[in-house]
């Protein structure tokens, strides 16, 4: 039998002012699923779940599909999105500080959700919010509902930015980027947290870093993104151990290792193609060792090569060989 | 014979609590010795507010250490704004993490880097002309980027930007701090191997101050670990980031994600580095230390040597004597 996806996104494209920021994203999260979206800056792996989810600007021109449990969203009316974002879908950010309100007291803010995606108040509601803050793991959760984010660290920050997604119960947390700007052991202890929180409560996570030691201890499934497109797709074991795509080989090879001997990093030269400036066919092309002219003919579509492993490359065979 | 050394350096600040509180001070650096040897690479590691970028503003002769010398080439730190250390910092430069925040955005590239030669009054105008030109190919970015504008740079080719600029006075030392934190993967491996050619055609020492114990393992020859104020741990990097023998480097070690099966089984540490201003009794780590015994609250351990040469500050951990 098969189950559905939770969310499925069919040829998701934005662009803004007529430049393309996302170029045809198909992507299915399954029921508690752990998936990663890794990739460089401006690859669209945040811009896809915020367009998901009707968070860009109404200057992006957002088409495409993105389904949640087969109601669409793209074009959904307001009353509908309100249901879906912060209840069935809940999204954390990088910087906690700027996601919380400063002149309000944590534990209200998190009620505040309560109020609004579980209609509960009063006494409930604070025992409830109580309840988010231990299993958000933050001590002596009587005396810190009453403070504000500026007497929190950044670490502390994000666990109630966590207690506030949780607020809703979602089935799907989207974490964009959510330790990046943590130091390396608090960072440490909210991956932690995520994983524990997702084999409690049985949701699904996406999550989007530029990371890939994160994403790799994190998820099942790895998407890795390149220009504004998905270039391959593979269990993180498999992608990790056996990169088929030459980008990802590519990052892989720029990541300095932390054991074993030292060796000179294999830039990747170049730069990420502009918006105004994208290839005509594969958008790596330019920055590939193995690029032919049929490289710019189109854009490549996905091959299979291996079980659930994908990648979008018409030299994988030609790229397996040493550049 | 080392180029920089700092001995027992300390950086005091006066801070309050509420308005009117009295002054405490905090100690951003404490008791902190270490060297540079000409042409080698010192990494400094550690979490926010551990005091390795006050270090490197010490290092700079930026700020003055409250206790303890800083020496650069043979010769004490001159007091800030002296001819004598206008001229020494000619040969000691910054390479910050932020390139767009250090670069003027209404200047082109080509002014900025000849900005310090002519502060230095090195050359003459078609000489200094030259000069600009040949740093900027030795940085890697193209002679038509000389004319534009930081803001329509990449974030790679800014950062190779301010390289150059530091690169201008011919120095003796860089200080870089975090250089390659804000660049993508890709970019950061770009920058780190030239970081490293250049070390090798010019001779040049770097102080390198990173987050990023990847990044430290990949360029340092030696490598000092920070905690609150103070080296917890110094020594050969793959030595310390394959056994790191303090509890705090062995945590830091193990919370870094790599792709793959891991070496170290992962310390998970409870709670948040402590305040500076409110520094434990003791042993700095020990609230945190999965393995403090009753001495660590009472005594801080000094930086001692162990048998494999490196120094290590802990109780537990036992020295050569």
């Amino acid at each position: 039998m098969t189950i559905a996806p939770l969310v499925s996104i069919r040829d998701l494209r934005v662009a803004f002012h007529g430049l393309p920021a996302l170029r045809g994203i198909d992507l299915d999260v399954m029921p508690g699923e752990a998936v990663g979206l890794v990739g460089e800056s401006g690859c669209g792996k945040s811009v896809t779940w915020l367009a998901a989810l009707g968070l860009l600007p109404a200057t992006a021109v957002v088409t495409g599909s993105v389904k949640l449990d087969g109601t669409e969203l793209l074009g959904a009316a307001p009353a509908v999105l309100d249901r879906v974002r912060g209840g069935r879908v809940a999204m954390i950010f990088q910087d906690p500080a700027s996601a919380l309100n400063p002149v309000k007291r944590v534990g209200g803010q998190v009620a505040e959700a309560l109020a609004l995606h579980r209609g509960m108040t009063g006494a409930a509601a604070n025992a409830e919010v109580l309840r988010l803050f231990d299993q958000v793991g933050i001590p002596d959760a009587r005396r810190r509902v009453h403070i504000y984010p500026h007497e929190m660290s950044g670490g502390q920050n994000q666990r109630v930015m966590i207690a506030m997604a949780l607020a809703g119960q979602p089935e799907l947390l989207v974490a964009d980027e959510p330790t990046t700007a943590l130091d390396a052991t608090i960072q440490a202890q909210i991956l932690d947290l995520l994983r524990r929180l997702q084999q409690e409560t049985g949701m699904a996570l996406v999550l989007i870093s530029h990371d890939l030691g994160v994403v790799a201890e994190m998820c099942r499934r790895v998407c890795v993104m390149y220009a504004g497109r998905i270039v391959e797709q593979a269990p993180s074991d498999t992608l990790f151990a056996d990169p088929r795509h030459p980008y990802t080989r590519g990052l892989l090879a720029a990541l300095p290792d932390m054991v074993g001997p030292r060796r000179r990093l294999e830039a990747i030269p170049g730069g990420v193609p502009e918006p105004w400036n994208m290839p005509p066919g594969c958008a790596f092309a330019p920055r590939c060792g193995h690029a032919t002219a049929e490289c710019d003919a189109a854009i490549p579509g996905f091959s299979s090569v291996g079980p659930d492993h994908e990648a979008a490359c018409i030299h994988l065979e030609s790229a397996m060989a040493p550049a | 014979m080392s180029l920089l050394s700092l001995d027992g350096v300390s950086r005091v600040y006066q801070t309050r609590r509420g308005m009117f509180g009295r002054p405490i001070p905090v100690r951003a650096v404490d008791h902190v010795s270490l060297s540079v040897a000409p042409g080698r690479t010192l990494g400094i590691v550690g979490e926010s507010g551990c005091g390795k970028s006050t270090t490197g503003r010490v290092a700079l002769g930026i700020e003055r250490p409250s206790e303890g010398e800083v020496r650069f080439e043979g010769a004490a730190m001159p007091s800030p704004g002296t001819p004598d250390w206008r001229r020494m910092r000619a040969r000691l430069q910054l390479v910050p993490q932020d390139p767009l925040g250090a670069m003027d955005r209404r200047l082109t590239v080509a002014t900025q880097v000849e900005e310090p030669l002519e502060i230095h009054g090195i050359g003459d105008k078609s000489d200094r002309r030259d000069r600009v030109q040949a740093l900027l190919r030795d940085v890697g970015l193209r002679a038509d980027l000389a004319e534009r504008h930081p803001h329509e740079l990449s974030g790679g080719q800014r950062q190779r930007a301010v390289l150059a600029r530091a690169l201008a006075t011919d120095p003796a030392l860089l200080v870089c701090d975090e250089p390659v934190s804000a660049l993508d993967v890709s970019i950061q491996a770009q920058v780190i191997n030239m970081l490293t050619d250049l070390q090798a055609a010019r001779g040049i020492a770097m102080l390198f101050i990173s987050h990023d114990l990847k990044v430290v393992r990949q360029i340092s020859h030696e490598v000092a670990v920070m905690y609150l104020g103070r080296i917890v741990e110094q020594g050969d990097p793959e030595a310390i980031f394959a056994d790191p023998l303090h509890p705090y480097s062995r945590a830091l070690v193990s919370a870094i994600p790599v792709p793959g099966p891991r070496r170290i089984e992962r310390v998970v540490l409870t709670g948040d580095p402590p305040n500076p201003a409110d520094r434990p009794s003791g042993c700095a780590f020990h609230p945190r230390c999965p393995v403090a015994i009753a001495e660590c609250a009472i005594s801080n351990p000094p930086l001692q040597p162990t048998a494999d040469g490196r120094l290590v500050a802990c109780h537990l951990v036992g020295g050569i004597a």
